[in-house]
């Protein structure tokens, strides 16, 4: 890196990170040379300086760490180079810094509005200081892409889709039953979540955090956490952080549990379903009777953890009865030639693309992308538990559902370490307030993929700015592409494979 | 085939009795008339809307629908179509962006019809609150006839909201 002339600062944190602010031209080059070395973009975001200036900061992750770069803008013409000629995610999230900050991409191709629907109007943007929150509901004429062609019909689906699932638009383009293209639309579930952390408190903040997308709450919160440890300089105690390991290896098991069920669903293999979910529900009740919540939500807070782990029988006979049972439904789904018909070669995304696209995540997994936080940037405990990853390289919804059980295994095998292994001490190292004009990263391996969380502190400490990015903003647009050439009544089992968040994304 | 059936029989039933009606749960003045029992019967259907979720409460609708609580067991069963529906169940802040289309789902459910708001943020805004994005609560958008609190509501709370919407006012 150091070829690239930048003036590396590290950053505090367990997982290694450095800064660098640079110039307008400095972006493009510096990010041909991450992703050449096989580097991706983790996330890309903009910040209102004060004053009538803006900055872009973009979190670039090769294997050796973060590189998380600033770019100040200047104050008459605050645009910046386009880089999504050179990592494609990077598309979706130019046009969100546009619709919340007023900051454009010079030069990128795709200049339409998205996560902006017709809350506020175009000149009006939310993330700047001086918003005025008085709104003018604009009509709403989104320019989907329109294929033509003898006998192409396309199918409009959604806001409100036929099932119990988050809002969003999919426009497919078909002839016959093949999918010819698929559009997403997303952003209906836009509450406005980074302007609400603006100047909010610490523990107000933890609690936003946690809902940022509610399947992967102890990811939120471990990443929020994260942030705000790193700026403070702040360790938890060291039995915290097992503690915390044991809720995302909890939450893990749930969702995958979870999907599992829906997966069999999804191919009407309704025993699947409610196989997987009875072992779901233990899981959760489990999670109420020991830690208070069944999703765990509001128990990782800045500082350490909220809860203490009341006895681990409970836990361990949950691990003997997942791992038996899981087996068992395992071998009876791999034998069922009707389940896996619908599974093996559905959705495929091919390992070339799926780096191209940058993948990431669980199904970044199914489709050879080998990167998993836990296993790349062990922070503790993970160092002392070395976490198998799972890989597949079909990259079908066979590959993720085996995936899925792969790492189910491993999650169970993690809970058991951290039982035996759970340090005694703590829970909380006292954490109140934050340093001034301060920055810091948090990352954890979610369930879905990485969940990163940014943070800035204004010259008084106050929270000024919080970047929560989900994995899905990675994987949505390798939906578009799985689908293709599949049946359009094959969409909602891929769909599933994928299980992305709306809410995460939309924020 | 023997592996499913040799499971099934071990796994026996699950399902717990049902939970009763909370009249705590009733917002305000209700429009529910003892004529919409005579309509539904035993058989009610439910249409959701999630307006803005953070998808917490989308994962314990899931939940109502398992061994343990099998709603559907109870001959409530969630639709595809608002056009089938009898209940409109909303989770989440109303966010700005689904305003439109949680008006037009109401709209094309047939009268009689019942709203039920799900969860903290439906109930009172929640975490969320009102904002340039967010209209804050369902009843701010919509009328609504039963809230259940909580983020999120536990399954058996949802059954009872559920419940308490189709059962006359006491």
């Amino acid at each position: 890196m150091n070829s690239l002339n930048l003036a590396w600062i590290p950053l505090p944190g367990a997982i290694p990170a450095r800064q660098a602010t640079l110039e307008a031209a400095q972006l493009q080059p510096v990010c041909r040379k991450v992703a050449d070395d096989g580097g991706r973009l983790l996330a890309l975001w903009g910040s209102d300086e004060g004053a009538g200036s803006f900055a872009l900061h973009v979190t670039l992750v090769n294997q050796d760490g973060l590189l998380c770069l600033h770019l100040l803008l200047a104050q008459e013409s605050p645009v910046y180079p386009d880089i999504s000629q050179i990592f494609p995610c990077a598309c979706r999230m130019q046009r969100t810094v546009y619709d919340m900050l007023g900051v454009a991409a010079a030069g990128s191709a795709d200049q339409r509005p998205w996560l902006r629907h017709a809350a506020w109007p175009v000149d009006s943007f939310p993330l700047r200081k001086d918003f005025d929150a008085a709104m003018s509901q604009e009509a709403d004429d989104y320019p989907f892409v329109q294929v033509e062609g003898q006998g192409v019909h396309e199918i409009p689906v959604g806001p409100v889709h036929a099932g119990i699932i988050e809002p969003g638009h999919f426009r497919f383009s078909i002839i016959g039953e093949r999918v010819l293209r698929l559009e997403e639309r997303l952003g209906y579930v836009h509450k406005g979540i980074e302007k609400r952390f603006e100047n909010n408190s610490l523990l107000f903040c933890a609690k936003l955090a946690g809902r940022v997308s509610g399947d992967s709450t102890t990811a939120y919160a471990w990443a929020y956490a994260m942030a705000a440890e790193n700026m403070a300089c702040v360790t938890p105690p060291e039995r915290a952080l097992w503690l915390r390991a044991l809720f995302l290896e909890r939450e893990r098991i749930a969702n995958h549990l979870g999907d599992l069920g829906y997966l069999a669903n999804d191919v009407a293999f309704s025993f699947g379903m409610s196989q997987f979910w009875i072992l779901k529900e233990q899981l959760l009740r489990n999670n109420a009777a020991l830690f208070g919540h069944r999703y765990l939500m509001d128990k990782i807070i800045p500082g350490g953890v909220a809860v203490d782990l009341p006895d681990a029988d409970t836990l361990l006979a949950e691990c003997d009865l997942l791992e038996h049972e899981v087996r068992l439904l395992r071998s009876i789904l791999e034998e069922h030639a009707g389940v896996q018909d619908r599974y093996i070669g559905a959705g495929t995304v091919e390992p070339k693309l799926a780096s191209q696209l940058g993948l990431c995540g669980l199904a970044g997994r199914a489709s050879s992308q080998a990167w998993d936080a836990r296993v790349q940037f062990p922070c503790v405990p993970y160092q002392t538990l070395e976490v198998r990853m799972a890989t597949h390289h079909n990259g079908d919804v066979a590959a993720r559902v085996i995936v899925r059980f792969e790492e189910l295994f491993e999650s169970i095998r993690l809970q058991r370490e951290i039982l035996a292994g759970l340090p005694a001490g703590d829970l909380l190292e006292a954490l109140t307030d934050l340093p001034g004009n301060g920055f810091a990263l948090g990352m954890v391996e979610g369930w879905r993929g990485e969940v990163m969380v940014a943070m800035h502190t204004d010259a008084a400490g106050n929270i000024s700015r919080v970047h929560p990015h989900d994995p899905s903003w990675q994987n949505w647009p390798l939906l578009e592409h799985a689908i293709l050439g599949n049946i359009v009544p094959d969409f909602p089992l891929i769909n599933k494979s994928f299980n992305l968040s709306y809410s995460g994304h939309d924020l | 085939m023997y592996q499913i059936l040799k499971q099934i029989i071990k796994t026996g039933i699950k399902t717990e009795p049902a939970p009763l009606a909370d009249e705590t749960m009733r917002a305000g003045e209700q429009r529910l008339q003892q004529q919409i029992l005579a309509v539904l019967g035993r058989s009610l259907a439910i249409r959701l809307v999630d307006a803005g979720s953070c998808n917490g409460c989308e994962l314990e609708i899931h939940a109502v629908n398992n061994a343990y609580y099998n709603l559907e067991g109870l001959g409530i069963k969630f639709v595809a179509s608002p056009r089938h529906a009898d209940l409109l169940l909303v989770t989440g802040t109303v966010s700005r962006h689904m305003e439109v289309a949680l008006q037009r789902t109401l709209a094309a459910i047939p009268e009689p019809r019942l709203v039920v708001a799900l969860g903290d943020c439906a109930c009172n805004g929640g975490v969320f609150g009102e904002s340039y994005a967010s209209c804050g609560k369902v009843s701010n958008v919509i009328p609504v006839d039963v809230v259940v609190s909580g983020c999120p509501p536990a399954p058996l709370a949802i059954m009872q909201g559920i419940l308490t919407a189709i059962s006359a006012k006491k």
